[in-house]
């Protein structure tokens, strides 16, 4: 497992420093490679070649108490560009991962709160990076503290090591607004698909931002033509881990009638949930060509003349 | 800011005295200082106020009593530290000032604590939404 170059579409192609999980239920995904299990983690804490990050909705929530070793990466503070709305440069990417003990061939090992939302959006970042060795801890930080796993609050001191400045790659796995106007036709052709995964109010119009969340200033309600509703949270079981491979496919592939070889854009807000929905159909189900549109409803909401289209219906 | 009641004009001092990484160090320690809701709330969740502009879940009541004191109660879970750091900051900072002083606080106080390169603009909104619905609150109960 060691030497195998990792198969995934696009850029992200690479070796894997520590062997894949072998968990049974793992197996069944498309890229198995892609998740491990909170006892693969907690057998392997310590290894050389491996840094755990922890992602978080809540900036304080890892000063509370985290795994131990596990650096933080803050998607608002440390992934956005303080001034674009953007992501980091390369520059300041190779930065960020060389003191926190990240290099080029490192295997990262993601975890956060709330079903790992914020742990597929970092994780999807560093895929714009071609970061080769990317993986995510199924369950979470919800699962590790429920197993009774250790927690401290001792914060690590990892030794600076050198990461190459690589230049972001913003056409495989990122898609912009032009980019979706002139997905639209494919989705009309049946041969491209969008997902909406966000609430179902948001969906239709009747939400300008998610239930019980900040109004984050969306002049139009509703959603891209032809877009699929899935709220991303479906992917997600009880106990924060992912749905197994039969209950996803039942949802995107039965009932939304998605299929692997579709070209698919999946939004949400600002492109953090759908990050959660992209790592699904990308790694989980194996879909080729997923994108994930970060500018998102705060961009199209915005945007003059783009077609929008309100109710339950696709359109 | 001459215009703050003492204890939030010292914590704004606090904050403002140190750089971003150490607002943050202080405002974990404010969300464990956060007192635990008194029986009369504890098991009535639905006689508080949800304050929906933070990313967390937070309830809040507010009471005013016959000398015009403002009391705050809030309610957050432990895995949203920063939603009750900044449920501390009010609390620390208001409880127990007169109704006139707290609807004096200027509603962009928060600013002046420096957090938003250390939280995010975006998280900050939180803190401005729960000092408008205290003063609501306020104006409400002293009406």
């Amino acid at each position: 497992m060691t030497d195998r170059p990792v198969s995934v579409p696009g850029t992200i192609v690479g070796r894997m420093a520590l062997p894949a999980d072998t968990d049974p239920k793992l197996a069944d995904y498309a890229h198995p490679e892609r998740l491990v299990t909170t006892e693969w983690l907690a057998a392997n804490l310590g290894t050389d070649g491996l840094v755990v990050v922890e992602s978080d909705e809540d900036v304080l929530l890892y000063d509370t108490g985290h795994i131990p070793g596990a650096v933080k990466v803050d998607w608002h503070t440390e992934l956005n560009d303080p001034v674009t709305r953007d992501y980091v440069d390369g520059a300041r990417f190779a930065e960020i991962c060389g003191e926190r003990g990240i290099g080029r061939d490192t295997t990262v090992v993601f975890y956060g709160d709330r079903n790992n939302w914020w742990a597929t959006y970092a994780l999807w970042v560093f895929a714009l990076f071609g970061h080769a060795d990317v993986r995510i801890l199924d369950g979470g930080r919800a699962k590790w503290v429920a197993e009774g796993r250790e927690m401290t609050t001792e914060q690590p001191k990892p030794t600076t090591v050198e990461y190459p400045v690589v230049e972001r790659d913003d056409v495989t796995l990122r898609a912009f607004k032009d980019d979706v106007l002139s997905h639209l036709d494919k989705v009309k052709a049946g041969s491209g698909a969008l997902v909406d995964v966000r609430s179902p109010g948001e969906y239709s119009g009747e939400l300008l931002h998610m239930p019980d969340y900040p109004q984050e200033g969306a002049v139009r309600g509703g959603h891209i033509p032809g877009a699929a509703s899935v709220p991303w949270a479906r992917a997600a079981a009880e106990d924060a881990t992912f749905k197994s491979r039969a209950d996803l496919e039942a949802i995107y592939l039965t009932e939304q009638g998605l299929s692997a070889d579709d070209d698919v854009v999946a939004y949400c807000r600002i492109g953090e949930r759908s990050s959660h929905t992209w790592f699904v159909l990308t790694h989980l189900l194996g879909f080729g060509k997923v994108r994930n549109y970060d500018g998102s409803w705060t961009e199209w909401g915005n945007a003059v003349r783009v077609p929008v289209v309100q109710g339950s219906e696709r359109g | 800011m001459a215009d703050l009641p003492p204890q939030l004009a010292e914590l704004v001092d606090d904050f403002s005295a140190v750089g971003p990484k150490d607002r943050l160090q202080l405002l974990l320690e404010l969300s464990q200082e956060l007192p635990e809701l008194p029986a009369r709330y504890a098991d009535a969740a639905d006689s508080m106020e949800q304050v929906h502009e933070c990313q967390s879940p937070l309830f809040l009541a507010v009471e005013v009593d016959a000398s015009e004191k403002v009391r705050l109660f809030f309610s957050a879970p432990p895995e949203a530290p920063t939603t009750r750091g900044f449920a501390s900051i009010m609390h620390t900072g208001l409880d127990g000032e007169s109704a006139a002083d707290v609807l004096a606080v200027p509603d962009d106080f928060y600013i002046a604590l420096g957090l938003g390169e250390a939280v995010s603009p975006l998280r900050l909104r939180g803190m401005a939404a729960m000092l408008s619905r205290i003063k609501k609150q306020v104006r409400a109960l002293t009406a």
